[in-house]
């Protein structure tokens, strides 16, 4: 895990910085905070994350195990068997790929998207930008099932259905807005001086944005991106709604299929429920200090 | 894109412009202006195909028989409010209507609850606090879907840990079917979708908590405030606004929730987990009414625009008593 000390934390804004600073690291901002607890705390508090952590620990463990669809799982996989893992991946490994290359464009797009509108909104003043900043917000507000009901009959007229691009398209709308927001959010406190510096030295608009603004706001992108990320490679709506055939299927829906009939292997369902996990653990442990600063500037979404 | 477009004309326009000043007055400023436009011109794209046409979409489908067969003929006809009289005097949209507002109001009030709580207690300093809130994290992270498939074996009926525990009671002798059983099964899942919020809840608080300046709680102290005295009075009036932003966020995204009822449930037993949500599911991609689907949908949205206007102009008016 990696501690960030508050210094070197990911900020998406400056309002933001001293929460996800202060999320990050309880040290480094605050000195004296309700006086100190020791080891008792802890053991409080790892009693409450062992509560809330138990049934991903449980979907470890089932996937660990024999498969055991008519009898009771042991509290602790005594005798390991990968079986599971190997249905998993004789099973799913298309779909992983299909919801790995998804989430892929869909972060690369939603970037695309997103962060000339974040600048654009954070720097540029454009009549516009308040209707544009709005209509983000309230289109948080419309359920997903509105939009796969009218993208259906789009996507079929197209021919988007059971495609990558249409899926692709779809879910980089989960990211754009939230990416919109904490980027702005974050550019929003970079000094118009800055930018002004740089057109003076004879940059263009494109230029100063593209040689100055992205590099200062790497950490926000990278949270963006991630988030986006996270968001299609956990779209189980638009997996469900825009796809009929088996052809295109996320992992998600093939997680779908599994539990939707009577299930006599759950080893296999849970290997696969843990394989589909990796992303949100590995960024967990990668990149904590970034997923740390999107829940906080998430509060904005 | 258009904006690029203008931008090239704008720099062929006035040749005689041109002669005035080095390069220009109008030109360079009107592309200026262009260019700017041409950073936001995709994002407003975007949000005009991917939310504001399935929004308008809806509303044209709504009105018209939009069945599978339109997709053959390619004619959805016009029948007026029909598919508006057929949701709503459905019986069971009374019934999905009750499930929404239960599921909303169950899984908020214990995501928030609970949320605070575990926030407040992480305010403490002792070792590891970090890394212990780090991993609470991991719940709110994994995908929706992977949660329902553990819940789901998780409250099976006859294997599941979870009757196994409640078996290994002394006294209990019940093995309650929790997804099967039409009075247990909504609460089942308003349970798993509170674990599910608990971390967002904690984080954001938490974040709200830490803003609270620690000399009103000296001052507090001096004056004898203290545990709930000083959460009633300190904590709480300053955690107001972030407090809002939880709520109205929570109950947005709540009454859209559907992967984790599908998933668990798929809206059943006989209905019992059927909210409008999944009832909108249900017509257009199960009975294939996309008319009735998109009427049911356009309920929703009205809810949810309700609700956040509602709660933030009396938040509005508590704050400025």
């Amino acid at each position: 895990m990696t501690e960030t000390t508050g210094r070197s934390a990911p900020t998406t804004s400056p309002e933001p910085v001293v929460a996800a600073a202060s999320a990050a690291s309880p040290l480094a901002r605050r000195p004296r905070r309700r006086g100190e607890h020791g080891w008792g705390s802890t053991a409080v508090g790892v009693g409450i994350i062992g509560v809330m952590l138990f049934p991903l620990y449980w979907m470890l463990n089932v996937s660990l195990q024999r498969s055991s669809g008519a009898v009771a799982t042991p509290l602790l996989p005594f005798e390991l068997s990968f079986d599971g893992y190997a249905t998993a991946l004789r099973d799913q490994s298309g779909n992983l790929l299909t919801s790995l290359v998804v989430s892929l464009g869909a972060v690369a797009l939603s970037l695309l998207v997103a962060t000339p509108a974040a600048y654009a909104l954070a720097q540029l003043r454009i009549r516009w930008a308040g209707a544009v900043l709005l209509a983000v917000l309230v289109s948080q507000m419309v359920p997903g099932i509105v939009i796969a009901n009218a993208l259906y009959s789009a996507y079929s007229d197209l021919g988007l259905l059971n495609s990558i691009p249409g899926l692709v398209l779809a879910d980089a709308g989960l990211g754009i807005p939230f990416g919109i927001l904490i980027m702005r959010a974050f550019m929003s406190g970079i000094p118009p001086s800055v930018i002004e510096a740089a057109r003076v030295d004879g940059a263009g608009q494109v230029r100063a944005f593209v040689s100055v603004v992205l590099p200062m706001s790497r950490n926000a992108l990278i949270t963006a991106g991630l988030f986006t990320f996270l968001f299609a490679w956990g779209d189980f709506l638009f997996a469900l709604t825009l796809t009929t055939t088996g052809d295109v299927r996320p992992v998600t829906l093939g997680i779908y299929t599994y539990i939707g009939t009577f299930v006599n292997d759950w080893s296999a369902v849970m290997a696969t429920a843990v394989l589909a996990s990796l992303p949100a653990l590995l960024l967990l442990v990668v990149a904590q200090r970034y997923v740390s600063a999107g829940v906080t500037g998430g509060a904005v979404k | 894109m258009t904006g690029t477009v203008t931008a090239s004309a704008g720099t062929t326009a006035p040749a005689g412009a041109a002669r005035e000043r080095p390069r220009g007055l109008r030109s360079p400023r009107t592309r200026e202006r262009a260019l700017e436009l041409a950073f936001l011109a995709p994002a407003a794209l975007y949000l005009l195909l991917f939310f504001a046409y399935p929004v308008g979409k809806n509303v044209v489908m709504s009105f018209q028989e939009y069945t599978t067969r339109t997709f053959f003929t390619g004619e959805a006809p016009w029948v007026g409010l029909d598919n508006y009289a057929a949701v709503l005097g459905s019986s069971l949209f009374t019934q999905a209507l009750l499930n929404t507002v239960l599921f909303t109001v169950g899984s908020i009030l214990g995501q928030f609850v609970l949320g605070l709580a575990i926030a407040v207690f992480f305010q403490r300093r002792f070792p590891l606090s970090g890394l212990l809130r780090s991993l609470l994290l991991l719940p709110w992270l994994v995908p929706l879907i992977v949660t329902s498939a553990v819940w789901r074996w998780m409250l099976d009926q006859d294997n599941g840990v979870i009757n196994r525990a409640i078996g290994a009671l002394p006294l209990l002798d019940a093995r309650p079917g929790w997804l099967t059983s039409t009075s247990l099964a909504l609460l089942a899942v308003v349970v798993v979708n509170i674990w599910i919020g608990i971390p967002f809840n904690t984080t954001i608080l938490y974040g709200g908590l830490q803003e609270i300046p620690e000399e009103l709680y000296e001052a507090g102290s001096l004056d004898g405030a203290t545990g709930w005295t000083a959460f009633r009075h300190i904590t709480w009036p300053l955690l107001r606004p972030v407090v809002t932003v939880v709520l109205v966020l929570g109950v947005v995204y709540t009454l859209k929730v559907l992967d984790i009822i599908l998933g668990l449930t798929g809206g059943g037993p006989a209905n019992a987990t059927q909210t409008l949500s999944t009832q909108s599911y249900e017509l257009s991609f199960r009975q294939f009414d996309f008319g009735q689907g998109a009427a049911l949908g356009n309920v929703l949205i009205v809810i949810s625009l309700v609700f956040a206007v509602v709660y933030l102009r009396a938040n509005r008016r508590a704050v400025d008593e």
